[in-house]
């Protein structure tokens, strides 16, 4: 090698900047080579140890780039900035509250762990990077990361039909969405001659907006509409959050969208997207008022919470057709709002689902009051939070966002997702009523709360109160991460 | 005789698009389905590499990396198909139904 | 005019083969037109002066992958399709709507068949210039594809082996 092409080589910095995704492959790495060493019995603990070690250094590592001054890495290929820092911290917490979940529900459910932790590492690693790169070689490739690793995830039970069945929806209709994606992307680089995101903004901005661009913006939406699960992109929703496990649906319903948002953000703001407004528009009223009157109907807690993310997608997009300054923000916020309150939500609904996922429908919810006060009143945090109930995170989130919307003068789809919201309160506030005002069906003590169960739901309720208590600081962060986006 | 262009790629390339899309959305056999995508992937990728020559060799490197990908996806999905096809005896898309709205 | 006509000949199969993969109504027919498509895919490559692509399309594409479709097909004893319209709804809705969907791409496309204009073998695809762009450029992404191909042999393991060996396993321990 010549020295020319030494001195090129990525600097020491470059590394810190893939640190959280390095730190997270390492471990992933070692639970893929612990797991045929150690006894079958007790490997489950162990792994998962080493996994919750693993997010939660990776979490440290995160933690430890605001100290390094912003900057890219490889070649123009990751930017890491207040804005990928803060969806870095959202993703690595989700998958240490995911993993603290999966304690309980490997054993329970007779699963074996080494490649579940590995896989939930994995995809961590492909949401990371999705947040940081600037690229869309390098975000394909992480969409695709975190994407496989979902499909994989999502049929884990694999004596369980229907988790099978999941698995089998999820990807046929992610892997059509990626083609769409790529479509894009392809037609994308075609009309702009770069696969930069910065390259392509200059170019959209500098002359007349070819005609390609415009169904170029439009399939790469398509396909990440399908990864967020905006209406009409929606389908698979139910049926896959209903099979796969529950753990995994608080991991999937929150994580890979995070990162996809953040795509979009990136995409849409940095890249300039063209005729971007209406097509949102569109996206967000349809995915409000479909998720909401779908969740209506639904009889079963996994299916009401798909059909529940369904709508939230919707609020969020609101935030999209926003103004940057403000709307960025809003979106920020409520991803991170809304990750605390759904990862909760499913770790209480694995905890009460107990061995097979038996008991998930609406009626076994009734008289949980009485029966595990402290489980139901958590969930009840959680249902709140998702209603827009102030003290929570999830009112300031909507809060931002619509106040957003309104200064966008976007009248219309504010009124819409006032409406919906209104909508939205009555089968959350079902799943109350049921859990306190109904006689219990059954009189089966529910199992205790272990230790694992409870660090999960506290971190995630913690999250979710401090966000409706004191949204300032993450909210003042956001403003300062949007401010470098543009 | 007309020069043949990038465009003339392209056109090859919408139309092996348009002819995935409608497999998937048509065929009820499973590995049809996945084949279908894969014709999407294969639209991508002539469309990039005629893109390559106009704007450089980005656009090849692209396809290396959607080929990887496809391979990686097959693998996945046919692995998916065969933990499915034990649970269910059967490769068609309308009857993976125990799920319903 | 020769290289018109080798455009044109491994179009017209490319698009016949597309078009047999959705008639045939058993699957091997389909991955063996499918073969079919992706071979005749790489000779366009090479018109475009894309050598290494050509290649790993050949080798990977209709070679590895579509051993893998092949075996599964016969591993899974998958059989004739009884019919062939699918669901009436993505019959009705999506057919229209994709050929509004293809008019509209080939719209755009005409729209700036003006520029794209190229002479042939103007471009190199060399594999050294390839790799100089993968190693350099492209390091970043060519190294995470390793993690993307490390879990898609874990999935294929976890999801293909037999549901009843983690059982014994268990047992014996």
């Amino acid at each position: 090698m010549t020295p020319s092409t030494l001195q090129t080589l990525p600097q020491g910095i470059e590394y810190v900047r893939i640190l959280p995704e390095i730190v997270l492959s390492a471990f992933g790495i070692v639970i893929m080579l612990l797991d045929p060493l150690v006894d079958q019995r007790r490997s489950s603990r162990m792994l998962g140890t080493i996994a919750l070690i693993g997010s939660l250094a990776a979490i440290a590592a995160s933690q430890y780039q605001t100290q390094c001054p912003p900057g890219t890495a490889f070649w123009d290929m990751v930017r890491v900035d207040a804005f990928s820092i803060f969806f870095h911290i959202v993703v690595t917490t989700v998958t240490a509250v995911v993993i603290l979940t999966s304690f309980e529900y490997m054993d329970v459910q007779q699963l074996h762990a080494g490649e579940y932790y590995a896989l939930v590492l994995f995809g961590a690693v492909g949401m990371c990077l999705m947040s940081s790169a600037v690229e869309l070689v390098l975000i394909f490739i992480a969409l695709e990361i975190s994407s496989i690793s979902t499909y994989i995830l999502a049929g884990y039970r694999r004596r369980v039909a229907i988790s099978s069945e999941s698995s089998v929806k999820y990807f046929l209709l992610g892997s059509f969405a990626t083609a769409f994606f790529l479509y894009g992307v392809a037609l994308m680089f075609g009309a702009t001659g770069s696969t930069s995101i910065a390259k392509i903004g200059e170019t959209l901005n500098a002359g007349p907006v070819p005609l390609l661009a415009y169904v170029a913006i439009a399939l790469m939406f398509v396909g990440l509409g399908f990864k967020v699960a905006a209406a009409p992109f929606h389908i698979w929703t139910p049926d896959v959050y209903e099979g796969a496990p529950a753990p995994i649906v608080g991991f999937m319903s929150t994580a890979p969208k995070a990162a996809v948002f953040a795509v979009l953000l990136r995409v849409l703001f940095e890249a300039h997207a063209p005729g971007r407004l209406w097509l949102i528009w569109v996206v967000a009223a349809l995915s409000m008022t479909l998720g909401n009157i779908g969740a209506l109907v639904q009889d079963n807690i996994k299916r009401l919470l798909a059909y529940s993310s369904i709508a939230h997608a919707g609020y969020l997009l609101v935030a999209f057709a926003a103004l940057p300054s403000s709307g960025i923000p809003a979106a920020m916020f409520y991803t991170a709002a809304y990750a605390a309150m759904n990862v909760g939500c499913f770790a209480v609904i694995s905890h009460f689902a107990s061995a097979g996922e038996r008991r998930v429908t609406l009626e076994d919810y009734a008289g949980l009051g009485r029966r595990s006060p402290i489980l139901a009143a958590t969930l009840t945090l959680f249902l709140l939070s998702l209603i827009g109930i102030p003290i929570t995170g999830g009112f300031f989130a909507k809060f931002y966002v619509f106040s957003a919307a309104l200064q966008a003068d976007l009248v219309g789809l504010t009124v819409i997702g006032v409406l919906n919201s209104a909508v939205g309160a009555y089968y959350y506030l079902r799943v109350i009523v049921m859990m306190y005002m109904r006689e219990p069906r059954e009189e089966t003590p529910v199992a205790p709360i272990p230790f694992g169960l409870g660090a999960a739901l506290a971190i995630s309720g913690f999250a979710t109160l401090y966000l409706g208590l004191l949204p300032g600081r993450v909210l003042e962060y956001a403003r300062s991460a949007a401010a470098l986006l543009r | 005789m007309a020069p043949i262009t990038t465009l003339h790629y392209l056109v090859v390339a919408a139309a092996l698009f348009v002819l995935g899309v409608v497999g998937v959305l048509t065929r009820r056999n499973v590995v049809v389905v996945l084949m279908s995508i894969e014709l999407i992937l294969n639209a991508v990728n002539l469309n990039l590499v005629a893109f390559s020559r106009i704007w450089g060799l980005q656009g090849q490197i692209f396809s290396i990396f959607v080929i990887t990908d496809a391979a990686a996806e097959a693998a996945v999905g046919l692995g998916i198909l065969i933990a499915f096809f034990r649970n269910k005896e059967t490769v068609n898309v309308d009857e993976v139904d125990l799920l319903k709205w | 005019m020769l290289h018109l006509s080798i455009f044109l000949f491994f179009g017209a199969i490319c698009a016949a083969g597309a078009v047999n993969l959705l008639v045939q109504r058993h699957p091997i027919n389909s991955a063996l037109s499918l073969i079919a498509v992706m071979v005749s895919l790489a000779v366009e490559y090479l018109l475009l002066g894309a050598e290494f692509v050509a290649a790993v399309q050949v080798i990977i594409y209709a070679g590895a992958i579509m051993v893998l479709f092949v075996f599964v097909i016969m591993l899974l004893n998958a059989g004739v399709e009884e019919r062939i319209e699918g669901s009436r709804v993505a019959m009705i809705l999506g057919i229209p709507g994709m050929l509004v969907g293809s008019a509209l791409v080939a719209w755009v496309l005409l729209e700036r068949s003006g520029t794209s204009s190229v002479a042939v073998g103007s471009l190199p695809g060399y594999p050294k210039e390839i790799a100089g762009l993968l190693f350099h450029d492209f390091l970043l992404p060519f190294e995470v594809t390793s993690v993307l191909v490390l879990i898609a042999i874990m999935g294929a393991v976890v999801l293909a082996s037999h549901p009843d060996s983690e059982t014994q396993q268990k047992k014996e321990s």
